[in-house]
């Protein structure tokens, strides 16, 4: 006895079609142009305000000028070090120094990272010790590095890995952890073992947080180089950013050292909106992880 | 005690010493460290193309047993046998790599069979097809809705080529109405593919819409309590009225089964 009527194959198809079209997410997608607009014009509008203000408190003269230079007296500066080379050789010094020592913390920090995350001893054993000289500010390094290294470039980029590695590592501990048992599981029920577990999905799974802990690493990198740049300079040691504004401090020169102020942080913006911010808007879109950003 | 059952796809299947049969479990006991017996004794054999449901309440050890199918875990005590040599399994959740499209997660499980480059991908569009994704390949996990991650979960399944097909809840996450197409689509490829399906549930109609077999489950620790044969020819509708008889028996047997967990007699 049957009641229910037969359901040819093509019924069933077109049912499916009808539900997958209802079902499937609708991500909304604005223009590239509206979403550029809309994302430039806030931070504009609040640099345009603060130079403003800054403006009208130096024409108010709250302070004596060579405290509070104007804007154009520093654009004036800055212009003027740009055409004689001073702050692009800088800031390619500093990017070229923070650059290096960002490369080798990670060279040095992944692997630590992986062995943190997998290996349960090393982990008890250094784990702490990680996430707590993330806490610590990377200048307590340098007068230790001096010591070490002398008033060189050993003590500089001594400063920059001590800085940068445990981010990097902490990076990679957090992915590790963070990664749902489920696609482990996954794994080992489509056969993957081993090297191939890892490649095929702990390394995929742990990219977004690595990512994260990239960024931080960069920053960090970044942040100790300046530290160790404004206290060892020598006449030997080339000029870096921190050394300019070291030297802008020396001749109570304060154009100069918010000129010098300005390269580092075009430097820290350019690397975050060139480099870190599309790679990681590419691999969280790609998991639906940004829809609609 | 020995496991016969193994994932490594490099391993030929073993000749079948137990011809017709997919899998075998002979009393398999299960226990955790030095905690309670999540299963005890199970014997249980399903043969070549059956469709058996496990049905049991909480803590009857469902998702256990098929984790010690699919090699994911040793049993205690007993011994389980995967004539065909592997099993796949298929979770609640679809369990979809997100980093991946449909088509490369489906690709993987070929990869990782060790299947080539060329050969992968265009069975990975058969296998789509298969499940009615023709044309969805490119999509990544999240641009699916519920019901087509699941039949991309089955069509990276049925990319493993083994023996048995585990289900561990598989539409229990899903709204009634894709569910119920899903059945139908599970039937469809069962017939068309010759499948083995090892089904866990907790709800009744389902296992008797799908199921050749019902095998209930007593919680707590885990044994057979009872077996069904479903002799209810095809098509079957969740709605039919056969169904609905047989549902309202194995539900009383089940609620039975739960009543003595109540500490009163």
């Amino acid at each position: 006895m049957t009641t229910a009527p037969v359901s040819p194959h093509d019924d069933l198809a077109s049912l499916e079609a009808g539900l997958d079209a209802l079902e499937a997410p609708v991500e909304p997608r604005p223009s590239p142009l509206r979403k550029a607009f809309a994302t430039t014009w806030p931070p504009a509008v609040a640099v345009a305000l603060l130079l403003l203000a800054w403006e009208l408190a130096y024409r108010a003269g709250l302070e004596p000028t060579y405290a509070l230079p104007s804007p154009a007296d520093v654009g004036l500066v800055l212009l003027e070090q740009l055409q004689d080379g001073t702050l692009p050789a800088a800031i390619g010094t500093s990017v070229t120094r923070g650059g290096l020592g960002f490369v080798v913390a990670v060279l040095v920090g992944t692997p630590l990272g992986l062995l943190v995350g997998r290996v349960r001893a090393v982990r008890r054993g250094i784990g702490p010790v990680l996430s707590g000289l993330q806490s610590l500010p990377s200048v307590a390094w340098v007068p230790a590095a001096i010591i070490f290294f002398g008033l060189g470039e050993g003590a500089i980029y001594a400063v920059v890995l001590l800085g940068a590695v445990p981010s990097v590592a902490n990076g990679m501990v957090t992915g590790i952890d963070q990664v749902p048992p489920l696609f482990l599981r996954v794994g080992r029920v489509l056969g993957a073992r081993g090297l191939s577990s890892a490649r095929h999905v702990l390394l995929p799974a742990v990219l977004p947080a690595y990512l994260g802990g990239l960024r931080q690493g960069w920053a960090f990198s970044w942040r100790s180089l300046m530290a160790a740049e404004l206290i060892v300079s020598s006449p030997e040691l080339g000029l870096g950013l921190g050394q300019l504004l070291d030297q802008g401090r020396l001749l109570n020169d304060m154009s100069l050292v918010f000129a010098g102020i300005l390269g580092i942080l075009v430097v820290g913006i350019a690397v975050e909106l060139c480099l870190f911010a599309p790679l990681e808007r590419r691999v969280l879109r790609r998991r639906g992880l940004l829809v609609g950003r | 005690m020995s496991i016969l059952t193994t994932l490594d796809p490099r391993r030929t299947p073993a000749p079948a010493a137990d011809p017709g049969v997919a899998v075998r479990l002979s009393g398999v006991t299960k226990r955790f460290g030095g905690g309670a017996v999540v299963l005890d004794d199970v014997s249980l054999t399903v043969g070549d193309g059956e469709f058996v449901c496990l049905l049991g309440a909480s803590g009857c050890g469902k998702s256990t047993l098929l984790n010690l199918v699919a090699g994911l875990d040793a049993p205690t005590a007993g011994t389980i046998a995967v004539p065909g040599g592997r099993a796949a399994l298929m979770f609640q959740e679809s369990a979809l790599l997100p980093w991946l499209t449909a088509s490369q997660n489906v690709e993987l499980a070929l990869r990782l069979r060790g299947v080539g480059r060329r050969e992968r991908r265009s069975r990975a569009g058969e296998l789509l097809a298969l499940v009615r994704l023709e044309g969805a390949g490119a999509k990544r996990v999240h641009e699916l809705s519920g019901g087509m991650r699941q039949r991309v979960a089955m069509a990276r399944a049925l990319a493993q080529e083994a023996g048995v097909l585990l289900m561990d809840e598989p539409f229990a996450a899903l709204d009634a109405i894709t569910r119920d197409v899903l059945h139908e689509e599970l039937v469809r490829l069962r017939a068309s593919q010759a499948l083995t399906v090892v089904f866990v549930t907790h709800n009744v109609r389902e296992a008797v819409r799908l199921g050749d077999r019902v095998v209930l489950l007593s919680s707590r620790p885990g044994r057979i309590a009872r077996e069904y044969d479903i002799a209810i020819g095809s098509p079957r509708r969740i709605e039919s009225p056969e169904v609905a008889r047989l549902s309202v028996e194995i539900t009383d047997d089940l609620r039975a089964e739960i009543r003595r967990h109540g500490g009163q007699p």
